[in-house]
């Protein structure tokens, strides 16, 4: 076990500036995903941690060595890919086997600790076969035993479940959890799927452009977004964003945007007063959305009109026409509603997200 | 699967599959039943009443036995398995590296390098011969087999290289990084993981590095001289066509054992071959 310091961390490929100055501490026992859209650097920072990518500039320390230079060998890490990288020529066995015989672990202690994984992961009756001969699920298996039968300092996960069909990759989410409860492992998991994401991470770190964007437990990340990026790329339906202007009436700091009238509450109006006369962006998530007569107004309430409707089965999405923009409400399954009726639509004042309108960041 | 009526699977199929096979087996039929002939009949006219040219009615091993106690030929066939297997085992081995590096490791110029391989492969031998000639002459290798063991590669090792460089292209990067992680280095990796993995794309780059040095001609025929040094292709034809007496039972003779060893082969990795060349790893 082990913690994962990672020092300003830099890759540059021929053109590309792919990681630029991450910063990062995993902390031993933890477990950490790395999120973000294709091409965000959560990849290249993974394979640099594992040894696959050579360092540009910065430090990464397992443990308290500096490992910049040492092979993935002498890292004392174990890695499951995407694509699952069995062996296709070796049985079940010598897959799990390999890195064992390769640091020259005695046949006996090979033995045991196969069965060992072999019997966590459920898969003692396939031993013998082949790769090809299993499905994709075993396979993902098979490339997780591999990886805890070395009992490494660390696990570095590369999009171990983009390969297997919804279902299973609900299945196999659950099991990754309990593995790590389990065996505590320091572990660094790399995603672009948020739900794995919030659903795994101890704390989860959103990425984007080579940027660490926000670093922090699920809720926190959810409900305290860092930027309008991290607002949008966690949630479910995602959040909905509208451009409003900032206006003083009366004294009271409103949100105005086409069809839209917000008066904020003293709290957050004190936090937005220095934005008067700017445009901001403002973000609310669907599930905050909620329906209520027309006759209810604390002046956190806006008309909408119904454009398509969404049956899920657990919710009912509201595609919604506000003004001229576009907004999605999630409002529970039973509500009966037309096409084209309209609606009024209620919001927290603590549920409502402002955005800086240049550079983005929460206000 | 052609499909519809049975006549258009005959139309479609095996009437334009027969004809290709019969137009690509003709010549080994022709061989095959000249070595078996007799001179009487070898000779005949062509206006003689009893003239068959396309059948032996009295087949005879005659010339094979005449091929081989009253020439080298058997001296040839050993002459010629040394070289094409002597420069095959050189060929591979520098195939195997060369491509294995071309095709995984990052290094500065490795495109240039890989195309210039590729260039020297495109030189025609028949204008590579004449400074190799000098080259061989300055060496003092002349009429030994080194002279060709040393040459072929220079045609085969490109061969190989980008044969096998799209094998190993086509195994998953992965597959090898996971090795090293699992405690390899990239000498173990490539040993454990990927040369079992390439054994389809080494087979039939070895097949064919075999087989173009088992037929070379040009090359055989300019650096070796005295009868007991030559290989098959070049001591058929030197020996057994003297002036313009052609000993066609013997050639044809010659030509069909000369044969044997390279269809032999063929017939025996031609599955591996096949994966070889469509370069699949099933995972």
């Amino acid at each position: 076990m082990a913690r994962v310091l990672i020092r300003n961390l830099n890759k540059k490929y021929d053109e590309v500036h792919a990681v630029k100055g991450v910063n990062l501490e995993i902390r031993d026992r933890e477990f950490v995903v790395l999120v973000g859209p294709s091409g965000c650097g959560k990849t290249s920072t993974l394979r640099m941690v594992a040894g696959l990518e050579s360092i540009t500039s910065g430090d990464v320390l397992i443990g308290d060595t500096v490992v910049n230079d040492l092979p993935p060998m002498d890292r004392d890490i174990a890695m499951v890919f995407q694509n699952y990288a069995l062996y296709p020529h070796m049985s079940v066995y010598d897959n799990m086997a390999f890195g064992l015989k390769m640091r020259k672990f005695a046949r006996p202690e090979i033995e045991k600790r196969v069965r060992e994984a072999a019997d966590i992961l459920g898969i003692g009756d396939y031993l013998k076969r082949k790769p090809r001969q299993l499905s994709g699920g075993q396979r993902q298996r098979v490339a997780l035993g591999r990886a805890i039968v070395r009992h490494p300092q660390v696990f570095l996960f590369d999009e171990p479940l983009s390969n297997l069909d919804a279902k299973l990759r609900v299945q196999m989410r659950v099991e990754l959890k309990k593995i790590h409860d389990r065996l505590g492992t320091t572990a660094v998991y790399v995603t672009h799927d948020q739900i794995e994401a919030m659903t795994l991470g101890d704390r989860v770190v959103v990425m984007k452009d080579g940027l660490v964007q926000q670093v922090g437990e699920p809720l926190e990340l959810y409900n305290r977004p860092a930027n309008r990026f991290v607002a949008g790329f966690l949630g479910s339906p995602a959040m909905n964003f509208a451009k409003v202007s900032m206006a003083e009436e009366n004294g009271a700091i409103c949100a105005v945007a086409d069809g839209m009238r917000l008066t904020l509450p003293s709290p957050i109006a004190a936090r937005l007063r220095p934005y008067v006369g700017e445009e901001v962006t403002l973000g609310i998530r669907p599930e905050d959305l909620r329906v209520v007569s027309s006759g209810e107004s604390d002046g956190l309430s806006f008309p909408a009109v119904v454009e398509v409707i969404e049956r899920l089965g657990s919710q009912t999405l509201l595609d919604v026409k506000v003004g001229g923009g576009a907004m999605v409400a999630a409002v529970e399954p039973a509500f009966q509603t037309k096409v084209r009726e309209q609606l009024h639509l209620a919001l927290d004042a603590e549920q409502l997200h402002f955005f800086d309108g240049h550079s983005e960041i929460a206000i | 699967m052609i499909e519809g009526a049975k006549w258009r699977r005959w139309v479609y199929f095996y009437i334009p599959l027969s004809a290709f096979i019969i137009w690509l087996l003709f010549p080994f039929y022709w061989m095959l039943i000249t070595a078996i002939r007799p001179d009487r009949e070898l000779y005949r006219p062509w206006m003689a009443p009893n003239y068959a040219p396309f059948w032996t009615s009295h087949p005879t091993l005659e010339h094979i036995t005449n091929l081989l106690t009253e020439t080298l030929f058997i001296r040839w066939m050993a002459n010629t398995l040394f070289i094409a297997c002597v420069s095959t085992l050189i060929s591979l081995f520098c195939g195997v590296l060369a491509g294995y590096a071309l095709s995984r490791l990052k290094f500065r110029f490795a495109g240039a390098l890989g195309t210039g391989i590729f260039i020297t492969y495109l030189v025609p031998q028949t204008l590579l011969f004449i400074p190799l000639a000098n080259i061989i002459r300055n060496f003092q290798l002349g009429d030994t087999p080194w002279a060709l063991i040393l040459t072929y590669p220079t045609f085969l090792i490109p061969f190989c290289t980008w044969l096998l460089m799209g094998y190993f292209k086509a195994i998953p990067r992965e597959l090898e990084e996971c090795a090293r992680i699992d405690g390899a280095t990239r000498w173990k990796a490539m040993l454990y993981i990927i040369m079992p993995l390439a054994v389809p794309g080494i087979l039939s780059a070895g097949i064919f590095a075999f087989t173009l040095s088992w037929n070379e001609y040009i090359y055989a025929l300019v650096f070796l001289s005295s009868a007991e040094q030559k290989t098959v292709s070049v001591g058929v034809n030197s020996e057994l066509v003297r002036g313009d007496v052609f000993y066609w039972g013997q050639l044809m003779a010659g030509a069909l054992l000369g044969s044997v060893p390279v269809a032999f082969i063929y017939s025996f990795f031609v599955e591996y071959y096949v994966a070889g060349l469509t370069g699949s790893v099933k995972g």
